[in-house]
């Protein structure tokens, strides 16, 4: 595949391998924010071929992970309307809420179905005008224009019958809170690729800057990661605290204005609740009140009360990178991902999940 | 008798109704109308209750439901799919399928040219495997109580001479062979759901394995280990359940893995990990590792099996675990799926 197999050349890799292991002379704790990184380091099996001092926490950059249980709650009671046909993300079905899931809910009668584009759900709406159909518009950056497009193409196509289910994060407030939280042990990052594509990157100099912390706008390739990770290693053992961008093939300082238009003539900024944080100032996106009649939330006037997250699951703990996966007491006897207290064991991109289903490995390692 | 194309017969009606499965005379006019000239055979052809059947020594007996969506994708239809998924599993017993029983489960409406289509589809599988559809029933259920149409085969076939085909003879350095390009079936039908254009179409792979089979058991008999087709679940799960049944590990080579471009774009665009997607046209064959050069040239150099290929061995190293060794060194397990792939948000 051209513009992918270049990416994942292994004697390229081998070098930069090589390279982060003789740069290295102590331990560095680093978080990878985007969970399609965590997917990345592990589906690649990077994780094991990094030195022991490189230590990567996943933060807490997966979409599936950090929406809360409320807003599960409030797309399945949308699911359960008779007139309501709910659209999602494939990986949003198995989320548990607080009674079911959307798999289970749509088993049961409802009528949910997984899409690959907000736009579908609009020509959805448009050949079904007896019918509501809301989109589960969860997501960061990188999901918003798609997600904001579809609000404003139902308004010019006239399609009154479509609504979104916003639950919109932003990564910068997210990294601002991993980092403002007194234990924290985060060394550096690499932020992520997609976002700043949307985005630029202008909205990470200032953090740099207070936390004085390494940053490297990363992508996705195990190339891309490898130099990324190489990039933030060789910062930290010279006491640097610089924005880098090595996924500059993608990223521009200024980010995809098209996009960023869509976004901010439909949503607006707003304090959001994730799952295992609890809520952070500014740190998601509520459709405005121009759009109001796009939004489930006030279409259907939706008022359940909220939900207090699973108690016994420390997945905010793991996504600040104070504990690791396998230091839950319910990490694979409890908490499986068939049976999940949380959401982090859901996702392919949940930390929890891909330790799971890495441990064997890990174990062999170590033993 | 049917011409070669086989055109659509005049007929009185042009969609199934509820009366076509009632076994009246509805049913027998949709019979009729082509269906057992188009599938006849000197068992079928005595339009009796069930078939009366010679049969020597072992046989394997296998049963499948087809319930696919879209029923026409680009390399075949359900129909095809139906004869050759029952034709594949009895040839991963190590038999040589002769005898099939077919079964619709159709619901109204479904324009007879449709059916029709379907049926030549069966035929002309049929044909290419050298099997025969000896008994069959055909039932209508009310608009929006099926899919257009469901098919169960259930399938009979001798076992060959040399065939010992068994998951316990399957031990450490074991090399495990795949007939040929992965993930093309899964692809094909996810980029007609999701309406993808490829500059050339993903094709299913739909064919019967019987023959390359066959030619396997004569010229290696007992050295052929196991073979398994990786339908559902793809390669990963099947995999996973030889490393389960025989407490053995199981290494794949990601390099290895034998991937059309096409394929491997359609699956990257999609989220989707081709280890997991369907399969209808290849098998996974474990071999000693002293003959698995040997067996895969032969394997390329016939028909069904010319990018045949080996993907991994077995190991003692992680018992019950599949693990993957990426195109840059590191390692990862394969996990068994919990339900269907789901694909990533981004």
């Amino acid at each position: 595949m051209k513009y992918l197999s270049e990416y994942r050349d292994p004697d390229v890799a081998k070098k930069y391998l090589e390279e982060i292991h003789r740069t290295v002379t102590q331990p560095w704790t680093i978080m990878e924010v985007c969970g399609g990184q965590t997917h990345s380091l592990v589906r690649n099996g990077i994780l094991n071929l990094l030195p022991d001092e490189v230590n990567m926490v996943h933060g807490p950059g997966c979409p599936v992970c950090v929406t809360s249980l409320s807003i599960i709650d409030k797309a399945i009671h949308l699911a359960e309307q008779d007139n309501v046909i709910l659209c999602s993300f494939g990986d949003m079905m198995r989320v548990p809420g607080s009674g079911r899931n959307l798999q289970e809910t749509k088993a049961a009668g409802a009528d949910v179905r997984i899409l690959y584009s907000p736009l579908e759900a609009v020509n959805l709406a448009a050949q079904n005008p007896d019918k509501e159909v809301v989109f589960f518009a969860v997501g960061f950056e990188t999901t918003a224009p798609a997600n904001a497009l579809s609000v404003i193409h139902a308004e010019r196509r006239g399609v009154t019958n479509y609504s979104i289910l916003s639950n919109h994060v932003l990564v910068p407030p997210a990294i601002k809170a991993v980092m403002d939280d007194p234990e924290c042990r985060i060394q550096a990052f690499l932020a992520a690729g997609h976002v700043c594509t949307i985005m630029g990157t202008s909205e990470y100099h200032p953090l740099v800057a207070q936390y004085q912390i390494p940053m490297v706008v990363t992508g996705f390739e195990p190339l891309d990661l490898l130099q990324g990770i190489l990039m933030v290693v060789k910062q930290l053992e010279k006491g640097e605290a610089r924005l880098e961008n090595q996924y500059s093939r993608m990223v521009k300082a200024t980010g995809n204005q098209a996009a960023i238009s869509a976004i901010e003539q439909v949503f607006e900024i707003t304090d959001l609740i994730w799952r295992g944080l609890s809520e952070i100032p500014d740190s998601g996106l509520k459709v405005r009140p121009a759009y109001a009649r796009f939004d489930a939330i006030r279409k259907f006037g939706i008022n359940l009360s909220p939900v207090p997250e699973n108690a016994e699951c420390i997945s905010g703990s793991i996504m600040k990178g104070l504990a690791k996966p396998h230091d839950c007491p319910n990490f694979g006897t409890k908490c499986k991902p068939e049976r999940p207290l949380g959401a982090p064991m859901v996702s392919s991109e949940g930390a929890c999940a891909a330790y799971y289903h890495f441990r064997a490995v890990l174990e062999e390692v170590a033993a | 008798m049917l011409s070669l194309n086989c055109p659509l017969p005049k007929l009185n009606f042009d969609t199934i109704n509820l009366g076509h499965g009632s076994g009246g005379k509805l049913t027998n006019q949709l019979l009729d109308s082509g269906v057992f000239e188009l599938l006849s055979n000197e068992w079928l052809d005595q339009r009796h209750d069930g078939a009366i059947l010679e049969c020597n020594g072992p046989m394997a007996f296998t049963t499948d439901s087809f319930v696919i969506n879209p029923i026409f994708f680009p390399g075949g239809n359900i129909g095809e799919l139906a004869i050759n998924g029952t034709v594949n599993d009895l040839a991963m017993c190590g038999a040589i399928p002769k005898y099939l029983s077919l079964s619709f489960i159709i619901e109204e409406g479904l324009p007879m040219t449709e059916l029709w289509e379907i049926l030549l589809g069966i035929r002309a599988a049929c044909q290419e495997a050298g099997v025969y559809v000896v008994t069959g029933d055909t039932k209508v259920v009310e608009r929006g109580k099926g899919d257009k149409i469901f098919i169960n085969t259930t399938g009979l076939g001798q076992l060959h001479s040399s065939a010992k085909i068994d998951t316990q003879r399957v031990a450490e350095g074991d090399a495990i062979l795949v007939s040929g390009q992965i993930a093309t079936h899964g692809m094909a039908i996810m980029s007609v759901r999701e309406g993808l254009d490829f500059d050339t179409e993903i094709v299913s792979d739909t064919q019967p394995l019987n023959h390359l089979v066959n030619q396997l058991l004569d010229q290696f008999g007992s050295d052929i280990k196991l073979l398994r087709d990786p339908t559902r679940g793809g390669v990963a799960t099947v995999l996973n359940e030889v490393a389960r049944d025989t407490q053995l590990g199981i290494d794949i080579r990601q390099r290895d893995l034998p991937l059309d471009n096409q394929v491997a774009g359609a699956c990257e665009l999609l989220g989707l990990d081709p280890l997991y997607v369907a399969n209808e046209g290849v098998f996974l064959a474990v071999v000693d590792q002293s003959i698995a050069e040997e067996v895969l040239s032969f394997m390329q150099q016939t028909q069904y099996g010319s990018q045949a290929t080996q993907i991994g061995s077995v190991t003692t190293s992680h018992p019950r675990q599949v693990v993957q060794i990426s195109a840059i060194g590191g390692q990862r397990i394969v996990p068994m799926l919990i339900g269907e792939q789901l694909p990533r948000i981004c």
